[in-house]
């Protein structure tokens, strides 16, 4: 008993466990996703974060120790933004024709993200420090924390309603985009990174390269428009 | 594999190394983005001594297969900063049903203006022959 419990203390306190637990979730979720033919409510990502979450709520660990483990999966984010380069490359053609529709609706995705959060938080009343930290949710994780930190925010609080956007945006893409007769894999790509950053862009790239494609150019050109207009944003209805 | 990784990790590296020293407001890996994009210009544009100079795997395709490896996954990589939301329900509990309405809705307005612009404005542009784009 006391050997077994041993073994217990020695594995929750090494990498090893939770990169398997993390590989583990997400290929039973990925399966699952792709058993449903790839069904926007089966998005293995929102799954696979829920069945390691009840895991180390069942064993009690602390999220810093799970993270010792699960750095080496995090790390991969920015190899695999570096990564984005080689389908924008070799769709350049088509992205280049593209340019005007893109930056139109870079615009209006942007001023519409950022105004819809601000505007209506504001009437269902929530405090100012959630205002400034939902400001930027569209926008990769990196980027958000770092403008909420210069204006004064809580960073911890945009990480999470960063993702919480990110699963959003990546569950109701498909169903919504249907709905509004959204054919053309470029806009719809261009909307899901947009709004969901990579979680959109991973959405995107599940369903054809040339909206992964174009939801990766989104979510690069969101976040710097974004940088510069929350701030703009924020001042103006203060 | 091995070096196709090592070219990426180059990249993303040199991007760091730019952002931080400009102090320009762009993520590393973002700049590392624009680096390979380069690269891969340069590459095809001097293909010949691309191929005698350059290691097979970086100019013979598997350099692209890597890359791609890597965004067939991309969910994966999501996992471990979304189990950080986990343990910070307490914050959302307080504001709870405001906030997952505001979010919801934001993101279905932002998603619906976003591709609509998109298509109108592409429908707008596209009686012009493509020589007249350029």
């Amino acid at each position: 008993m006391t050997g077994e419990f041993a073994l217990w203390v020695y594995l929750t306190r090494t990498p090893l466990l939770w990169l398997t637990v993390t590989l583990v979730a997400y290929v039973v979720a990925e399966r699952f996703s792709e058993a449903t033919g790839r069904h926007p409510l089966a998005n293995p990502v929102l799954h696979a974060i829920w069945m390691t979450g009840l895991v180390l709520k069942l064993t009690g660990t602390p999220y810093p120790t799970y993270f010792q483990g699960a750095q080496f999966v995090h790390f991969l984010l920015g190899p695999a933004t570096v990564a984005l380069a080689v389908p924008l490359y070799e769709r350049r053609a088509v992205v280049l024709r593209a340019l005007v529709p893109m930056l139109a609706a870079l615009v209006v995705g942007a001023v519409t993200a950022l105004t819809s959060a601000v505007l209506l938080a504001r009437a269902f009343g929530l405090s100012h420090g959630i205002v400034v930290a939902l400001a930027p949710k569209s926008v990769t994780t990196g980027v958000a924390m770092g403008i909420v930190e210069a204006l004064g925010g809580d960073p911890t609080l945009t990480a999470v309603l960063v993702m919480l956007t990110g699963v959003a945006g990546a569950v109701v893409v498909s169903p919504l985009l249907n709905l509004l007769r959204v054919k053309d894999l470029r806009a719809r790509g261009f909307a899901a990174g947009l709004a969901a950053h990579g979680l959109g862009t991973a959405r995107a790239f599940q369903v054809s390269d040339v909206a992964g494609t174009f939801a990766g150019i989104a979510m690069g050109l969101n976040a710097f428009l974004t940088a510069m207009l929350v701030p703009l944003v924020l001042g103006l209805v203060k | 594999m091995i070096v196709s990784l090592a070219l990426i990790l180059l990249a993303q590296l040199l991007g760091e190394v730019v952002a931080h020293g400009s102090g320009l407001p762009v993520p590393g890996p973002v700049l590392g983005a624009v680096l390979m994009f380069g690269f891969l210009l340069v590459r095809d544009r001097y293909h010949r001594s691309a191929e005698r100079m350059l290691p097979k795997p970086l100019v013979q395709g598997e350099l692209e297969g890597t890359a791609k490896g890597l965004l067939a996954h991309l969910s994966l990589m999501f996992v471990p900063a979304g189990v950080g939301i986990v343990g910070r329900l307490d914050v959302l509990a307080a504001n709870g049903l405001a906030l997952a309405v505001v979010l919801l809705v934001s993101v279905v307005l932002t998603l619906s203006a976003t591709a609509l612009t998109f298509v109108a404005v592409s429908r707008l542009v596209r009686p012009r022959r493509p020589d007249e784009t350029a």
